[in-house]
């Protein structure tokens, strides 16, 4: 790497987006995917599982706004490039957002005659965002081709991501939810890991037959043993959660969180891995992060803004996910805790 | 209709939706912020009541805001390449920040004010509530500064056609950034004081005597009645500022032709661009002298002057910005009206809200959303009278514009209007439903109620 601040700072920024992209797939991805599993949950259920993503929703979605943003500051032509080229999919993915944000709020605060409808968009919400997102994956790894076969291909992808969302979204609940929904969870994830292996091995297969480059990259000596952990790592992570998925739940909740950090672990492998093609690249064998950055003053002016920043912003996110540790319960707005002994923790002053 | 047509309409459509919910979460955290502050003085279960019913409309306008936000940071790209490319390097550091500073502030701490209470201790759920409110507002700041820069730019140069950043403190700084953030924080306050004076208003129709509902229709009355001599004076500096700066956009607000004076305060016309006058037109004599210039025979800036020599228009287009202003300032003197009455009834006797007749509820449940009229207008105003410019002398909106096929603009077009009028019902009917259902005494959350913690108040005092 060099010190000239034109190469290095268009590294950094790459590096800054890609970041957030990972950290939103995993987020959104979770609770993406308990919106994608509503169809299987009784209205009871239902409601423990927009209780345990109801705190942490919205911020994980700005991660969205983060890595959008970054592209959008840092590398404005590439911005233009594949969001116009990515024109309906982007709108389908809004679109269900918009649906799957408001119906958070509706679903609970509408005449509960209308409930059962604002399940369905939230559900139907979730699903255009996953099925979207996984479409404009596709399109991504072929290079933004608009042909027959990279469509198919891209229908392949939104099927698997939105299985994958599920996935994760399964595993969340097995950290999240006690008793007949953890053992439901359980057994939506069972279901649901067909979906991320396949995903896994389609996008694996296809990237480096699309372009010789990639191919090269992979496939010479010594850059195969280099990357040999990345593969080998994927292959355990999928065998740990095949064995874990058939011994959970265990006695005394045992172990529930290891399916969420694997799946977790599986999305940054697949992640660094689509990364590792794709470089020096931002539109794929058309434009590189070098040609596409924004002039070097501007990227310090935010360089030293997210480094000031972003610190703050992980930290607080942690807080948040501590706060709201433990089982998932429902919600409420209540000031003053119900029963003090539910938690113990904040009980009301006692009486003077 | 073209693509840049059908554009414009999608991000007019898509903005005008997104903003209805920041200028009601704005103001309103600061609200909320103040109903928990006299609570945790007072220790009076109404504070907590009002802040239990006013956090659920804070949730459900936030949720809506943030989603249709999202909407926003997509339209740059999908219709709009052309304007990060020119001018990415002003516009990106300034929309980083208002990610980096303020969304992740208030989406952090969101999840803690709805629904922490019960878990943490008093002091962070108050500190929650107040970075949640400077969070939006730290957020409208950003925004501001960008929106402001693209009416009166300064603080850059031009290197082959590109837009680069010289003097960052210029750029935040731009002429007309004071005016116009103070224009809109104040507008929030003002929606959302007829927000909660008209809900408040709604309830006690429906036959509602609760201590919280007295407290909060007063504080909305009281609230708008303080802030709309406010507007009209930062109203009135904001229009200065734009009378230096943008000259074009005074002229078609006014409905002013030929630059001269005196010129009239135009009540009522109807502006034809075609035959270049007025129609119709009634006016008081010398007020837009008046106003503007501050004395009885100044001269008026006219449409006139922006015409080029071969004929091309270099002003905005006039009949939306005439009359996007004048609904501005309709809605306005009927605000002054209805909260100056609302708190004169108040005093008169000291008979508080008990001095306010069934008809003047009336009035007040009729205004609960008078202030998106007013803001929309006011932002049509402004927008509609930068054209034909997206930023004042560098870029066109023409040259913008992203080169997608027009159908597919209308369909996505089409999609969201559809989506964005049934989720305004939805708000505004939800909002009346919870109204009710609160007037009836039933419990709102997800949860039941809770009469333990009814309980436990009664109990601390």
């Amino acid at each position: 790497m060099s010190a000239d601040p034109a190469v290095w700072l268009p590294f950094v920024f790459a590096a800054l987006m890609g970041l957030s992209i990972v950290i939103y797939v995993v987020l959104d991805g979770f609770d993406l995917g308990v919106g994608v599993l509503f169809p299987f949950a009784d209205d009871d259920e239902k409601d423990l599982m927009v209780a345990s993503i109801g705190p942490f929703w919205d911020a994980n979605e700005t991660w969205l706004v983060l890595a959008i943003g970054l592209l959008l500051v840092a590398f404005p032509v590439a911005h233009g490039t594949i969001l116009t080229a990515l024109y309906l999919p982007v709108a389908v993915m809004l679109l269900g957002l918009i649906l799957r944000g408001v119906a958070f709020e509706f679903r609970a605060k509408a005449p509960a005659r209308q409930k059962a409808r604002w399940n369905r968009a939230f559900f139907a919400g979730s699903l255009m965002a996953s099925l979207a997102q996984g479409f404009m994956l596709g399109l991504y790894v072929l290079g933004l081709d608009h042909s027959w076969a990279a469509l198919a291909f891209g229908v392949v992808t939104a099927v698997f991501l939105t299985v994958g969302y599920s996935f994760i979204g399964a595993a969340w609940l097995i950290l999240k939810a006690r008793d007949d929904l953890q053992v439901k969870a359980v057994a939506w994830a069972r279901g649901g890991i067909w979906g991320l292996i396949l995903g896994l091995a389609a996008i694996s297969a296809a990237s480096p037959l699309v372009s010789t480059r990639i191919w090269e990259k992979w496939f010479t000596w010594p850059a195969m043993a280099w990357l040999a952990p990345l593969p080998i790592l994927s292959v355990l992570l999928v065998g740990l959660l095949w064995a874990m998925l058939r011994r959970l739940p265990m006695e005394g909740d045992r172990l529930s969180w290891v399916p969420f950090v694997a799946a977790t672990a599986l999305f940054v492998l697949a992640f660094l891995g689509l990364a590792y093609s794709f470089y020096p690249y931002v539109v794929p064998e058309q434009i590189t992060i070098y040609q596409a950055a924004s002039a070097p003053e501007s990227l310090w002016i935010i360089l030293i803004g997210t480094i000031i920043v972003l610190p703050m912003i992980l930290g607080y996110t942690v807080l948040s996910y501590v706060v709201f540790r433990g089982k998932a319960s429902l919600l409420n707005y209540d000031l003053i805790a119900e029963d003090p002994a539910r938690d113990g923790k904040a009980a009301p002053r006692p009486p003077r | 209709m073209d693509t840049l047509l059908l554009s414009r309409i999608q991000f007019a459509a898509n903005i005008s939706f997104h903003i209805l919910f920041p200028t009601i979460t704005i103001a309103l955290g600061w609200v909320l912020l103040f109903f928990k502050l006299r609570f945790n003085a007072t220790r009076d279960p109404k504070w907590m009541e009002a802040y239990g019913f006013w956090v659920k409309v804070f949730a459900l306008s936030f949720a809506l805001g943030v989603v249709s936000g999202i909407t926003m940071s997509f339209q740059f790209g999908t219709n709009w390449p052309g304007f990060m490319e020119t001018v990415g390097n002003v516009a990106g550091p300034l929309l980083a920040y208002e990610v980096l500073t303020a969304f992740f502030l208030e989406a952090a701490f969101l999840g803690i004010m709805l629904f922490g209470a019960t878990r943490v201790p008093g002091w962070l759920h108050t500190l929650a509530t107040f970075l949640v409110a400077f969070g939006t507002t730290l957020s409208a700041f950003w925004i501001l500064v960008l929106n402001s820069w693209m009416h009166t730019p300064q603080g850059h140069e031009l290197r082959d056609g590109i837009v680069h950043a010289t003097d960052w403190v210029q750029i935040i700084f731009n002429p007309s950034m004071p005016y116009r953030l103070a224009h809109m924080l104040v507008a929030s306050g003002l929606t959302v004081a007829f927000l909660i004076a008209g809900i408040s208003a709604y309830r006690r129709l429906r036959g509602d005597r609760a201590a919280s509902v007295a407290a909060t229709l007063r504080f909305g009355l009281v609230l708008a009645a303080v802030l709309i001599p406010v507007q009209v004076l930062v109203g009135d500096l904001h229009g200065l500022n734009t009378l230096k700066h943008q000259p074009a956009k005074i002229a078609a607000m006014e409905g002013n032709w030929e630059t001269g004076g005196p010129r009239p305060l135009i009540l009522f016309a109807l502006p034809d661009e075609e035959r270049r006058e007025n129609l119709l037109e009634i006016g008081i004599p010398h007020g837009a002298s008046l106003i503007l210039t501050h004395s009885m025979n100044g001269s008026v800036p006219g449409l006139n002057d922006y015409v080029a020599a071969d004929g091309t228009v270099l002003h905005p287009p006039v009949a939306p910005v005439f009359f996007a202003f004048r609904i501005m300032i309709g809605v306005a003197v009927l605000m002054m009206l209805l909260s100056w009455t609302g708190v004169a009834l108040m005093r008169r006797r000291r008979a508080g809200v008990e001095g306010l007749p069934k008809a003047f509820l009336h009035a007040t449940v009729a205004m609960t959303f008078a202030g998106w009229i007013a803001t929309l207008a006011g932002w049509y105003t402004t927008e509609i009278g930068r054209q034909p410019w997206l930023v004042t002398g560098l870029l066109s909106t023409q040259e913008a514009v992203a080169d997608v096929p027009a159908p597919m603009v209308l369909g996505t077009l089409v999609a969201y209007l559809a989506v964005y009028l049934a989720l305004i019902l939805a708000y505004v009917g939800v909002l009346f439903y919870l109204a009710r259902k609160a007037a009836d005494g039933k419990p709102l959350g997800m949860m039941p109620g809770s009469p333990a913690a009814q309980v436990a108040i009664t109990a601390a005092e």
